[in-house]
């Protein structure tokens, strides 16, 4: 048998390492170039104003971001509460008590369905079920529709930290004469309970940039979001997409990119926080 | 064959199979084991030992595919079946892994676990049993002053005892062990084989070994297991010094498995 030259198979060893590496520095660059965009914008807007006063109507040519940075706070926080349990007791349910059974398989299909809806979707779903019955934008609509967002992710997030706890402690919980929804909460969670904590960040960053789904629910306003259950609700997303596309002001342009920053800025450090703080978790 | 005095018999298994999935795993088991000794069961990987200590206290109900046939007896009653309060019978039997599992909690606390889950106890009853259990475990002196310290962060012969103090904490009659000294070191193996000597005063200790030493040193009994079936038992010094069958002393002698 002939042999193929050993200068071919170089060749072509060289030249797909050669175009790996140039999409990889391409991937970079683009991230690198959004981020710097972000930034050189984005900077000229901060000041202590910018932080503490609110949004003003247009015509305005002063005023800040901080009714709205605080609704973003106050949303996203609402979301956590109501998509953080369910997902993370869908997640226990997946893990301890549906393993390698149809249901389970069934549930696990949906969530990664649900994973793939697209979060205009939830805002929809929420405006025909809380606003349109209400007939009430609401900082409350606004952290449901993003809650359907983070169920599914959390979900999937505890069911593959729960597994990682190694069935030996199971057992050995098991063999105390432990009930199984107490070796559960008080062992098998506690093991994974910073690969839980991480799950839930990465849902908060993956919803803390959404825009779509407050669109129609939160909404947007000028006031300070105390009015969270029955008004629309300050936040920063929208207020972005309202200044960056109806405004014709460039100070309100400046601000834009200014919540952007916020935005990209919080949402980074979000993730940086939780690959450095749980490193040795695999599969994050 | 061995002659026992059927009352000081506390665990039989009568006629059992055990399956994983398809596969049968052990095949007719007819095993008696004594009150308070220690039974050492010995064989090649695979031959159904860590099965058959598995089948004691139920754990392999854990698993969907797994399942058994025939009966174990318990103190006169079968275990196996379905109207036992599983939670009791574990309580009974308490069981030590080949990898020491400690709880991610205190030393205090993963004493602390069993006692709280079975037992109703003041603050300070739960004080004294917990350091009761760690002096019976032998692991009292060394943890006296870290009894805060997380449970994992102690050695892992200490880990392996913590277990054990864990495990008699919820006072059970039957101790099992699979291989508990397989992942600890020389000097913590021996303290566990001393302290093996010490438990069977009050517990009924089936152990599982793949270490023929271990199992002569520590046991009163031995069986021996091959694919599945029991090939020898007998007092452990008969099984070492002049067993009945050829598969057993080419076993025992290193010369297969």
């Amino acid at each position: 048998m002939k042999r193929r030259g050993m200068f071919f198979r170089k060749a072509l060893n060289f030249t797909v390492k050669l175009w790996s590496i140039f999409f990889v520095a391409l991937a970079v660059t683009i991230i690198a170039w959004v981020l710097f965009t972000v930034f050189r914008s984005g900077l000229k807007a901060f000041s202590w104003t910018f932080f503490t006063e609110s949004t003003k109507p247009y015509g305005i040519p002063d005023g800040g971001i901080g009714n709205a940075l605080l609704g973003t706070l106050f949303i996203t926080a609402g979301a956590v509460i109501i998509g953080v349990p369910p997902g993370i007791l869908g997640g226990i349910y997946l893990s301890e008590f549906a393993q390698g059974r149809k249901r389970g398989n069934i549930i696990r299909f949906s969530a990664n369905v649900m994973m793939g809806i697209p979060s205009i979707l939830c805002g929809l779903f929420i405006y025909a079920l809380l606003v349109y019955t209400t007939k009430h934008f609401s900082g409350l609509a606004g952290s449901a529709a993003l809650a359907i967002i983070m169920f599914p992710v959390v979900l999937r997030t505890t069911e593959d930290m729960l597994q990682m706890v190694p069935d030996s402690l199971r057992e050995s919980a098991l063999a105390l004469g432990t009930p199984r929804w107490r070796a559960t909460f008080s062992v098998i969670c506690r093991a994974a309970k910073s690969g839980l904590i991480t799950g839930v960040l990465l849902a908060v960053a993956r919803v803390g940039g959404e825009t779509a789904p407050l669109l129609f629910t939160a909404l947007w306003s000028d006031d300070w979001p105390f009015r969270f259950f029955t008004e629309p609700t300050a936040n920063l997303t929208v207020t972005i997409n309202e200044y960056a596309t109806n405004s014709p002001f460039d100070v309100m342009h400046t601000r834009a990119w200014g919540a952007a920053l916020v935005i990209s800025i919080a949402i980074l450090a979000l993730n940086i926080f939780c690959r450095l703080a749980f490193k040795d978790k695999k599969g994050i | 064959m061995l002659n026992l005095n059927a009352d000081e018999i506390k665990i039989s298994t009568r006629h059992l199979n055990f399956y994983y999935g398809k596969h049968q795993a052990l095949f007719d088991n007819n095993l008696d084991i004594l009150t308070n000794c220690v039974t050492a069961v010995i064989g090649p990987s695979g031959c159904g030992k860590s099965t058959y200590l598995r089948c004691l206290n139920r754990i392999f109900e854990l698993y969907r595919d797994q399942r058994t046939e025939g009966e174990i007896i318990i103190d006169g009653r079968n275990i196996l079946d379905k109207t036992v309060d599983v939670l009791e019978l574990r309580r009974k039997i308490g069981m030590i892994f080949q990898k020491p599992t400690p709880f991610p909690m205190s030393v205090f606390d993963n004493v602390a676990y069993g006692l709280k889950l079975h037992f109703r106890l003041s603050r300070k009853e739960v004080g004294e049993r917990v350091e009761k259990a760690l002096i019976g475990a032998s692991l009292w002196d060394e943890v006296k002053d870290k009894l805060k310290r997380n449970g994992m962060a102690l050695s892992g012969g200490q880990q392996q005892r913590l277990c054990i103090a864990r495990a008699i904490a919820a006072e059970p009659e039957i101790l099992l062990m699979d291989e508990p000294t397989s992942a600890v070191d020389p000097v913590g193996t021996l303290k566990i084989e001393d302290l093996i000597e010490e438990l069977k005063t009050r517990f009924t200790l089936v152990i599982v070994t793949h270490n023929m030493q271990q199992a002569a040193r520590v046991s009163d009994y031995t069986a021996f297991f091959y694919q599945g079936q029991i090939v020898e038992y007998n007092r452990t010094q008969k099984i070492f010094t002049s067993p009945d069958r050829k598969q057993t002393e080419d076993y025992i002698t290193g010369r297969f498995g």
